[in-house]
């Protein structure tokens, strides 16, 4: 009796859920504004490139050559009707071409991602834990990478590999996605690399080689978990890079095949037609700005929250 | 043939092929006595010539040099001996968990249960440690991974021995948590260590080295990190588990009143090497090495006058790349003389397995 009486007292004592890392990153973060707001811009731009293709008034690639021959041969104007934001010289309407390279970006941004954690991460993962040759070995071939001009390396992978197969897959991007992940995969290398250093000699994994916990397990279970932070947080700033550097190579007409149009090519279809229809500029460029804004504050308050210890530094 | 196929359909009879997990956790609960008979040896560690060097860019680092001890089994040894003598690098080499680079084990025997741990491979020697050989480190607030739950990090070491079943493994991680003495230990195995206090966090890592019931646990300075308080419950602790389960201690510690409380026997090193080896009542009663009269010393007393100084042992303990061929405690010995600079001292015996390595205190030396 008593000892139940007794259980339930320190029971009622007991307020404070247990809270993880991830809890408590989830709190600091839900209480900075920008990185709400960039959550907020990022969250859209993700439903948009998901459902935008489904809410878009018609098939990107649909002309709408009436209104074109009716308005003077050349872009509606933003306000036309039935083309909220216009459309450009083939009739084509913007918005529903600012939403289809919304999809585009979306899938940059997160591919991209994937082939960088894909190469970087198992790369620094063992050049830190191996060390010594390993680690030289490894890391000189990250420098190699790293001083090797991208967009150079890019353009001639476009290039070598345009009329293959896999040049030719998903409208021309999974080639690009590729080029620009196997390009900027070197930071998260570094940083992973980096953090296996510090980490590995903490006690805890000292404590867990102890117990007889294989080297795997240490690496997955103790070590990439403890260094997630920073490597979230280089994620999420690597895909506003991303997006800008699929923007970059569209707009030099490398990349995604017309007539689908990524932002990029639509800011370099648009620049033909700037004095006279500057929203063919304006819109897109509007759309990347607002991208990159998202994502850039997202990860600045990811890191904020990720590490504590940052708080009140900057 | 029809007889062995009875036993086999037969409910009652437990086949020894077919153990579930729960009989193989029954066969290991801690709380039944080990059988006798299945010691392998007559003691369970024996260390021989045990030398451990670093190789740094400034020479080699003797780290520990030609230690040999024995420990028996259930027995509770002291390492004793100031910062940087080699006690956790000779706890750390028993495990063969000293960091190589720079660290390497050059020279000797560690024969724990019958076996010679320095000539197993990879896998055997995972299997050992944590399963065998339990460690409990000195700070208890950076052993412990901050991004695992206390539940998991307990469970790690018997999911990865032991192969039973998560459910299995919960019930025996809170047993052992209750064990520990953390109250309400079912609810708090999905917490993290930020939530649990030094103390309790030294509880948890006693719990993790106990998991797979080993035979022998490295407690290397438990307390060091702890106040006194909460010092005492924990040694209390280790005491009353190392006779549950019938674990022997390898204790090291710095602190003589711990090695007093705690050991059966006590080895003194210092400068890599073990200086003295007694039982505990023979060390403080009569000790027979001027470093372990000045351990002893050094200790605070009840009837010290108010305002003296502390007493200490002056200068440093020497380095221990390429020492002297002297005695290594000379520079810093008030009885030192000519002999001590000229040659290094055997460990020699004092009385019944009482040893010493010191010429002053030798059958023909200059101290009685």
């Amino acid at each position: 009796m008593t000892t139940s009486a007794a259980s339930a007292q320190q029971a009622a004592v007991r307020e404070r859920p247990s809270t993880g890392l991830w809890r408590d990153a989830w709190g600091r973060l839900l209480k900075n504004r920008l990185a709400i707001l960039g959550l907020f811009l990022v969250i859209t731009l993700i439903f948009l490139g998901v459902f935008g293709p489904l809410l878009a008034p018609y098939p990107y690639s649909q002309q709408d050559l009436k209104a074109v021959l009716a308005g003077g041969h050349g872009p509606l104007p933003p306000g036309s009707p039935g083309h909220i934001l216009g459309t450009d010289q083939l009739g084509r309407d913007l918005l529903s071409r600012l939403l289809d390279g919304a999809r585009i970006s979306v899938s940059v941004a997160f591919v991209v991602q994937v082939v960088i954690i894909l190469i970087g991460v198992p790369i620094g993962a063992l050049a830190g834990w191996f060390g010594g040759r390993t680690d030289n070995f490894l890391m000189r071939f990250t420098d190699i990478i790293y001083a090797f001009p991208d967009l150079l390396f890019i353009i001639l992978l476009s290039v070598a590999f345009r009329e293959t197969v896999f040049g030719q897959a998903l409208d021309g991007l999974l080639l690009v996605f590729v080029a620009i992940g196997i390009t900027s995969w070197v930071t998260v290398a570094r940083l992973v690399r980096g953090q296996m250093l510090a980490l590995k000699e903490t006690e805890f994994v000292e404590a867990a080689r102890a117990i007889g916990v294989s080297d795997r397990k240490i690496v997955t279970r103790h070590l990439l978990p403890n260094g997630m932070g920073p490597i979230i947080v280089a994620i999420t700033l690597g895909i506003p890079a991303a997006i800008l550097a699929e923007a970059t190579l569209a707009y030099i007409g490398i990349g995604v095949q017309p007539p689908r149009a990524s932002w990029g090519s639509l800011i370099a279809e648009g620049q033909k037609f700037i004095r006279s229809e500057p929203h063919l500029v304006t819109f897109p460029a509007i759309a990347i700005a607002l991208a990159l804004i998202g994502f850039t504050f997202l990860g600045d308050g990811l890191r904020d929250a990720l590490d504590p210890k940052l708080k009140g530094k900057q | 043939m029809s007889g062995a196929d009875d036993t086999m359909t037969e409910p009652d009879a437990p086949s020894i092929i077919e153990v579930s997990p729960d009989d193989a956790r029954r066969v290991q609960t801690p709380t039944e006595p080990r059988a006798e008979s299945g010691h392998k040896a007559d003691k369970l560690l024996t260390v021989r010539n045990l030398s451990t060097h670093f190789f740094t860019p400034d020479g080699v680092v003797q780290a520990v040099d030609d230690v040999s001890f024995e420990l028996g089994y259930g027995e509770t040894l002291g390492l004793v001996g100031e910062s940087g003598c080699g006690k956790s690098v000779t706890a750390l080499s028993i495990a063969r968990l000293v960091p190589n680079p720079p660290g390497r084990i050059v020279a000797g025997e560690v024969i724990f249960d019958g076996i010679d741990v320095l000539k197993m491979n990879d896998d055997e020697m995972r299997h050992l440690r944590g399963k065998e050989i339990g460690f409990i480190f000195q700070d208890p607030l950076t052993s412990l991974n901050p991004t695992l739950t206390i539940g998991y990090q307990i469970a790690e070491s018997i999911r990865q021995h032991m192969g039973l079943s998560s459910a299995a493994a919960k019930d025996r991680v809170a047993e052992l948590l209750g064990k520990v003495g953390i109250p309400r230990a079912k609810d708090r195995l999905n917490d993290y260590p930020h939530q649990f206090s030094g103390g309790m966090r030294q509880r948890v890592m006693i719990a993790i080295a106990l998991a797979c019931d080993p035979k022998l646990i490295l407690a290397d300075e438990p307390t060091t990190a702890l106040d006194v308080t909460i010092q005492a419950q924990i040694l209390e602790l280790i005491e009353r588990l190392s006779d549950e389960f019938h674990t022997a201690v390898l204790m090291i510690t710095h602190d003589l009143g711990i090695a007093a409380g705690m050991c059966d026997r006590v080895n003194v090193m210092y400068a890599g090497r073990i200086v003295e080896t007694a039982t505990v009542d023979e060390l403080f009663e009569r000790p027979r090495m001027p470093y372990a009269w000045g351990l002893l010393d050094s200790l605070p007393r009840l009837d010290d006058v108010r305002g003296d100084r502390l007493r200490t042992i002056e200068g440093l303990p020497p380095l221990l790349i390429q020492p002297p061929d002297a005695c290594r405690f000379e520079p810093r010995c008030r009885f030192a003389r000519d002999i001590c600079r000229e040659d290094e001292p055997e460990l020699t015996q004092r009385g019944d397995s009482h040893y010493a390595r010191c010429w002053a205190t030798q059958p023909d030396g200059w101290i009685p």
